[in-house]
């Protein structure tokens, strides 16, 4: 569903009044490919690149090398408007919550800002988005007399799920997860955990799941891969990366966590 | 097929608006501001109406009674034209007024356009932009306004044209620094990764955010405007007589100074508690809207 191939991404050397900063190679010839219906791991550390890539996925960004290709299709070579298209395919969940909603909008505008601005192919009315958003309100464990609300009324925890709630909205395929949980409470996490468990069984949905808690994506994850400065130092099925580590890296990583979460069986 | 109730979302707004005025109250200075401020607006709509001597607003003389001091029958006494001064300044209002806020508001309109483009567009066209802004701010006000009466002509609607052509940049310059931060913010990326175009964006979720600064600034900025609107009339290149200007009413005055004083005082009075009036409420709105800016 999902093809990186080979993406590099250097963001160039700059001079200055002050000497030359030098050039940073974020990514280097990174590849991977995600199939439909699974989750997906993507753990580093912080620098590592797992931000720089989900930039290149939503093409915030763009890579300076290589190939990304959702459904087979090159999203660089995508015309404007089959590119606004792609974006209700490919949804994402940030890392903070309290930073990923407009303070200004109320939940009901906000979770229907997608649908209004695809309603080209959902074909939803004014009214069907705002039940829709009342629907999905539900999905998400938050309920429809929040809708009129705003973000600062809320919890880390309820904001992350209205977050969720907006990602679903345009009926993505797709839904990249930038450590959803790493700025919540450890009590919260799990919560929001199970929440995303249980809307992929019931939505059918693929999971790019970025963190660095290596406990949290062994919980979620079918298969993950290590990126350590901007390079894929290993990836395959989470069973096996975490029972027989092939790369130093991977190694010294499992080295690292501490021992319950080594334990700690997956799902 | 499902129920969304609508109060509540009435009452989230009305707590926010409350929790806003709550906190505005309980500054004193900002209460004595906004009630100035609504004396100034009180006169800009009725002072015309409530004008003890309606005849004298129209250019009516009356020289028996010229620099009379000030009495019962002429609280601000009369000047060398045997006008009610009272009723000069109230009628006065509305033109500083409306010309003050006429050229805020022009420039406030001109200055988010030029800041709003620079700054999330950035490259060329903000380099182009800015240093343009920078250009008409090396212009000084005044001389700016004296070359647009020379080449247009004086009176009211070049007068405003002038000032607000000087006042923009201030804006932009605001606008500017307020998208370079606002385009920043993850809800921004957020918008752009559900397929929002650039427009709505900007229209949808980076002005909305930076509203509360450019208020502030709008209602600091009223003061100096009717200032620079009496400088104008100061220097006979505003509003022409006889319709009643603060500016040129001091102007006039300022021939029979010291023995007539009340006729430069009054006047003078007027401008200084409008000025310090929106002074005071752009403090106050600042404290409230916008507590990062606060000294």
């Amino acid at each position: 569903m999902l093809e990186i191939e080979n993406v590099s991404r250097v963001f160039a050397e700059r001079k200055g009044m002050f000497g030359t900063s030098p050039g940073v190679r974020a990514l280097h010839e990174v590849s991977l490919s995600v199939r439909k219906g699974e989750s997906f791991g993507l753990v580093g550390e912080s620098g590592s690149g797992k931000t720089t890539l989900t930039r290149q996925i939503l093409r915030l960004d763009t890579p300076t090398s290589g190939r990304i290709l959702f459904e087979g299709e090159d999203m660089a070579r995508l015309s404007p408007a089959a590119l606004r298209a792609l974006r209700a395919k490919v949804q994402i969940v940030f890392q903070d919550p309290y930073a990923s909603l407009n303070p200004r909008m109320s939940v009901h505008d906000i979770v229907t800002e997608p649908m209004l601005i695809h309603r080209g192919i959902l074909g939803l009315n004014r009214q069907q988005r705002t039940d829709r958003a009342a629907e999905l309100l539900d999905l998400v464990g938050l309920g429809p007399q929040h809708l009129y609300r705003h973000p600062h009324e809320f919890s880390g925890g309820q904001r992350q799920r209205i977050c969720i709630a907006r990602a679903l909205a345009p009926g993505p395929s797709l839904v990249l997860l930038d450590e959803p949980t790493s700025a919540l409470d450890v009590s919260v996490q799990a919560q929001v955990l199970n929440l995303l468990i249980e809307l992929q069984q019931r939505l059918g949905l693929t999971y790019f799941f970025i963190s660095h808690d290596l406990g949290v994506i062994r919980y979620l994850c079918d298969r993950v891969a290590l990126i350590y400065r901007g390079e894929i130092k290993e990836q395959g099925e989470t069973q096996r990366l975490f029972d027989a580590p092939e790369s130093d890296y991977t190694r010294s990583l499992l080295a690292a966590m501490p021992p319950d979460v080594r334990r700690v069986a997956g799902r | 097929m499902t129920d969304v109730p609508q109060d509540s979302r009435r009452s989230a707004r009305a707590e926010a608006s409350r929790r806003a005025f709550y906190r505005f109250r309980q500054s004193r200075l900002s209460m004595v501001g906004a009630t100035m401020v609504a004396v100034v607006v009180f006169f800009t709509l009725f002072g015309n109406l409530l004008a003890p001597y309606p005849e004298h607003v129209r250019g009516g003389l009356n020289t028996a009674e010229r620099f009379q001091a000030p009495s019962l029958a002429h609280p601000f006494g009369t000047n060398e034209l045997g006008q009610d001064v009272l009723s000069l300044v109230m009628a006065g209002t509305p033109v500083s007024v409306a010309a003050g806020f006429a050229v805020v508001l022009i420039g406030t309109v001109l200055g988010v356009v030029v800041g709003a483009l620079a700054g999330f567009n950035g490259g060329w066209i903000d380099d182009v932009l800015m240093r343009f802004s920078d250009l008409m701010l090396t212009i000084p006000s005044l001389i700016l306004a004296m070359a647009v009466a020379a080449a247009l002509g004086p009176g009211f609607v070049n007068m405003i044209i002038a000032i607000a052509l000087s006042w923009w940049p201030g804006y932009a310059r605001l606008v500017r620094g307020e998208v370079l931060q606002a385009r920043e913010e993850v809800y921004v990326a957020a918008a752009r990764a559900i397929g929002a175009s650039p427009a709505r964006v900007l229209f949808r979720h980076i002005l909305p955010n930076i509203v509360s600064p450019i208020i502030v600034k709008m209602s600091l900025d009223m003061g100096f405007a009717i200032l620079t609107v009496a400088a104008l009339g100061f220097i006979g290149i505003g509003v022409r007589p006889p319709t009643p200007e603060w500016g040129t009413l001091l102007s006039i005055a300022r021939n029979y100074m010291p023995d007539f004083w009340w006729t430069a005082v009054f006047p003078g009075m007027a401008m200084f508690l409008a000025v310090f009036g929106f002074n005071l409420l752009g403090d106050g709105l600042r404290d409230v809207l916008d507590p990062r800016a606060r000294r």
